[in-house]
């Protein structure tokens, strides 16, 4: 992976700058000694690291915009950073930047259950917003597997998912506004508590935009009322073409459960040594198909899940049988990616597929890791097709290092080719940058990284990530035609 | 609309484009011209009609997606997207018969280029938040992407996204993928009958705020019922505040039996069912208690539910004549005023400045939609970047010149 080279005229003014942020902020907001920064000199895609100039850590908006502005002045990069768990190199420093970390504003600023909104600061953790609308039974839905860690900034800047979102929808369909502070340090609000701010969509725009846009400090989110009761059930198949077939009946037969979750072998068995769900062990694919509902409601609705499923003959069906069999399901669901992490290193990947495709491609993701030598297990959210292959490999061993990235990048081109992306909700980062190419054309690459250009004019903001380096030079593509004209 | 312009393919629409721009012409984007009323009068060299661009490329149920030539009338996909059980969630409201045309008319593209969602929005979503792809042309004469048909993607900005609600000015969209829902087995309506505004919108919030998935909240004061086409409620003749449940039936049982405990403050409710309910809401989605007249105006205002009334109330102050009608449990009231000089303009974006929200004048005289901000007016910051974007997608002001913001 190719970086910008670091420039050379910030490394040598570091004092000078740390001298300015700490004017514009006070010394107790910066991080400048070396043990400090080590800490955020990645996330968690640990395979890149890098030491930033400073650390900023804000408390107010207006603390972002003093260190904005002094950054913009001073032709600074900047990159924010919510939590640090970004799979995709998200928040990975330059040499060359000030990361601004938000994770001190983790306000909540305003619950209002009539209107169904809370206001709170970016920095909160996802899981907080939820557990203070929690004793009026509401919650927040977007549900990450670092939900306990992950921030609400990071959420909006990666446009994140979760297991639920079959039902409830991803991050920008649960944002109604944010107050941003762009790069020259204005602070300019879009959306609010209302639903449909006419005039352009720029919520739809910064919502994933991967912090090139500016730094959110504020959101308006929507909070829903929980559900009387939730209940998963289990469907365990001989082959993973089965259990795709399951899901595509499920829904063709009208129902949309609130999450449909796959497993295939490998990650059944390292999950259950951690949670002890009562996953079954001896089938190929598991579906965890959770429903809403009354008691009465889930039942019925369990059943004719049942039902559709009957004729796959399903090797095991189980529905879980109390409040704690069901934490346990998702609790075995939402660490696998950490559990799977206790026995090897691996990269996650996170392409999303048509889900009438998922047959072929689970098989085509064993050959091509077998054609590697690396083992992979498969985790995803099968309701909306986003797969998560976590290839298994040694990260001391450079080579299998190498083949793991060489599988990871053959696995998201073969999403891209049946009709799906390379990304559905970790974001492109640094880890996917390169591979933009093969889902986009200049054209559109060059359409996007123009709209970046008008709320960051220099690109100082997270300016590695995203955009692949050899197509920089679109970002200022004059209008063709303009050119004709004259 | 003789003399229009209508491109049959993406190629010859993007010649079409680059012929115009290099002339510094400018042309008028429509669909099927059912909303060429709205906005600022356009003033373009000529018309271009993406009616020429018509078919449903891709559909998969078990995927619940779809995808549509911008030019598709929506009637011929929601009756594909019936004879498989589903639909749009969204429920796009139908201008057409308040704007003095036909119901039943517009295309998809246009759907979407103006975000139009009806009142399955307060628990399905708006029509951005279904749309997953686009293909389309930019004033740029370029041919462009972006999303694609899976429900999940967040490889690169979210382009698509950001051309809904962008009235045709950014871009010409000549495809659109968007995503779709089965339909309810079973719909049924509880309507309170007598209630105040003030009092309509608190138990439209209750019901919001209940777990009980209620998927449409409106409410209705007697002189809009009095105006129904639905016997039954029209007869009632008494302010009308409903609450719609869709769901399996012994769900919907339970959980109108539910409701109607929860709610019983505010007195018994008359109770729909699937056939009286579908007549009720359908006519609600073509917005048929503020039908056409020359006397009167329109606007479309969005606010925080709770703040609703008193924002009318605000408003009656200094209007006579105001009809309202509230839909997203008050989060959106459509509002009918006597014609006049400014439409209003002054008073309404005085009470939203005071109150909160966003206000878009829907029907009015052209002399008025020039003369007036049609739309929201944009805080300096929101302008700078308007300014950029359409810059972005069309620097020679090829599509609907001043349609949204008189200076772009």
């Amino acid at each position: 992976m190719d970086f910008p080279l670091p420039d050379q005229g910030i490394l040598a003014r570091r004092d000078l700058i740390l001298a300015g942020l700490t004017a514009a902020v006070g010394a107790d907001r910066i991080i400048a000694d070396e043990d400090g920064r080590r800490a955020y000199e990645t996330d968690a895609l640990t395979a890149y690291k890098c030491m930033p100039l400073a650390v900023a850590l804000p408390r107010t908006t207006d603390e972002v915009a003093a260190v904005l502005r002094y950054c913009n002045a001073n032709g600074v990069k900047v990159v924010a950073r919510g939590a640090g768990t970004s799979l995709c190199g998200g928040a990975l420093p330059a040499e060359d930047s000030i990361v601004v970390a938000v994770s001190k504003m983790n306000r909540v600023l305003d619950l209002d259950f009539a209107n169904r909104t809370a206001r709170v600061e970016a920095g909160i953790t996802n899981l907080a917003i939820s557990a203070a609308a929690a004793p009026e039974g509401f919650f927040y839905a977007p549900d990450p597997s670092s939900q306990l860690a992950c921030t609400l900034a990071g959420n909006l800047a990666m446009n994140s998912g979760g297991a639920h979102c079959l039902k409830y929808g991803v991050t920008t369909n649960n944002v109604l506004g944010v107050r941003m502070v762009m790069m020259d340090g204005e602070i300019v609000d879009f959306g609010g508590p209302q639903l449909d701010a006419e005039g352009y969509d720029f919520l739809a725009l910064i919502v994933g935009s991967e912090g090139q846009f500016g730094i959110i400090t504020e959101a308006t989110v929507r909070i829903l009322k929980a559900s009387e009761g939730a209940r998963p059930m289990m469907l365990g198949f001989d082959s993973a073409a089965k259990a795709g077939m399951c899901v595509a009946r499920i829904i063709g037969a009208g129902i949309i459960p609130v999450a449909i979750e796959f497993m295939d072998r490998p990650a059944i068995k390292v999950c259950e040594a951690y949670a002890k769900a009562g996953y079954p062990l001896d089938v190929e694919a598991l579906l965890i198909v959770e429903v809403e509902g009354s008691e009465e409601e889930i039942a019925e609705r369990l059943a004719q899940i049942a039902e559709i499923a009957r004729p796959l003959n399903p090797s095991s069906v189980a529905v879980a049988d109390g409040e704690e069999q069901a934490a346990r399901i998702w609790k075995g669901r939402k660490a696998a990616f950490g559990a799977i992490g206790r026995l090897s290193d691996y990269l996650c990947m996170d392409g999303t597929i048509p889900l009438s495709a998922l047959g072929q491609v689970l098989e085509d993701i064993t050959t091509i890791c077998q054609s590697h030598g690396l083992k992979v297990a498969n985790i995803f959210h099968a309701g909306d097709g986003n797969l998560h292959p976590l290839i298994m490999y040694d990260a001391n061993d450079r080579e299998a290092a190498h083949k793991a990235e060489l599988a990871g990048a053959e696995i998201l081109k073969l999403c891209v080719s049946v009709g799906g992306c390379l990304t559905g909700e970790h974001g492109v980062g640094v880890e996917k940058r390169d591979l933009m190419h093969v889902q986009f054309s200049d054209t559109d690459l060059g359409l996007q990284m123009r709209i970046k250009t008008v709320f960051d004019p220099q690109w100082l903001l997270n300016a590695s990530k995203v955009f692949p380096l050899d197509v920089r030079a679109l970002a200022e593509q004059p209008d063709p035609n303009a050119a004709h004209a004259a | 609309m003789d003399d229009i312009l209508k491109p049959a393919t993406d190629w010859e629409l993007q010649g079409m484009v680059k012929q115009l721009a290099a002339r510094n012409l400018s042309v008028e984007l429509v669909g099927n011209g059912t909303k060429r009323s709205v906005g600022r009068p356009v003033n373009a060299s000529m018309a271009m009609t993406t009616a020429g661009l018509r078919g449903i490329a891709m559909y998969e149920p078990t995927e619940l997606v779809m995808s549509a030539r911008a030019g598709t009338p929506l009637s011929q996909i929601e009756v594909e997207l019936a004879g498989r059980g589903q639909m749009l969630p969204f429920e796009p409201i139908d201008l057409g018969p308040a704007l003095g045309s036909y119901a039943g008319s517009q295309t998809i593209g246009a759907v979407f280029a103006c975000n139009l969602s009806g009142a399955r929005r307060i628990s399905a979503g708006a029509a951005r938040d279904h749309l997953l792809g686009v293909k389309g042309v930019n004033g740029r004469a370029e041919i462009f992407k972006s999303g694609g048909r899976v429900m999940k993607n967040v490889t690169g900005l979210d382009v698509a996204r950001g051309l809904a609600g962008s009235w045709g000015t950014l871009a010409a969209m000549t495809e659109v993928t968007f995503k779709v829902l089965p339909m309810p087995d079973d719909t049924a309506t509880l309507v309170f009958t007598g209630l105040t505004d003030d009092l309509a919108v608190e138990l439209l919030c209750a019901a919001m705020g209940s777990p009980y998935e209620v998927s449409g909240t409106v409410h209705l004061p007697q002189t809009l019922a009095a105006r129904l086409l639905h016997d039954d409620l029209r007869m009632a003749a008494r302010s009308l505040t409903a609450i719609r449940l869709e769901n399996f039936p012994r769900s919907i049982a339970y959980r109108k039996t539910r409701l109607k405990e929860r709610l019983k403050v505010y007195g018994p409710p008359l109770e729909l069912d699937q056939e009286s309910s579908l007549k009720f809401w359908g006519e609600l989605r073509r917005l048929s208690v503020m039908p056409y007249g020359s006397q009167t105006y329109l606007w479309k205002i969005s606010t925080a539910p709770k703040v609703a009334p008193l924002l009318v109330n605000t408003l009656r102050r200094h209007m006579d004549n105001v009809e309202t009608m509230y839909d997203w449990s008050g989060g959106l009231i459509w509002l009918e005023i006597p014609a006049s000089a400014d439409a209003g303009a002054a008073d309404i974006r005085r009470a939203l400045a005071t109150h909160g929200g966003y206000a878009t004048l829907v029907r009015a005289d052209p002399a008025v939609r020039h003369g007036v901000d049609v739309f929201q007016p944009l805080n300096p910051a929101v302008e700078r970047l308007s300014r950029g974007l359409k810059t972005v997608f069309d620097p020679g002001n090829v599509f609907n010149p001043g349609r949204m913001y008189a200076t772009m």
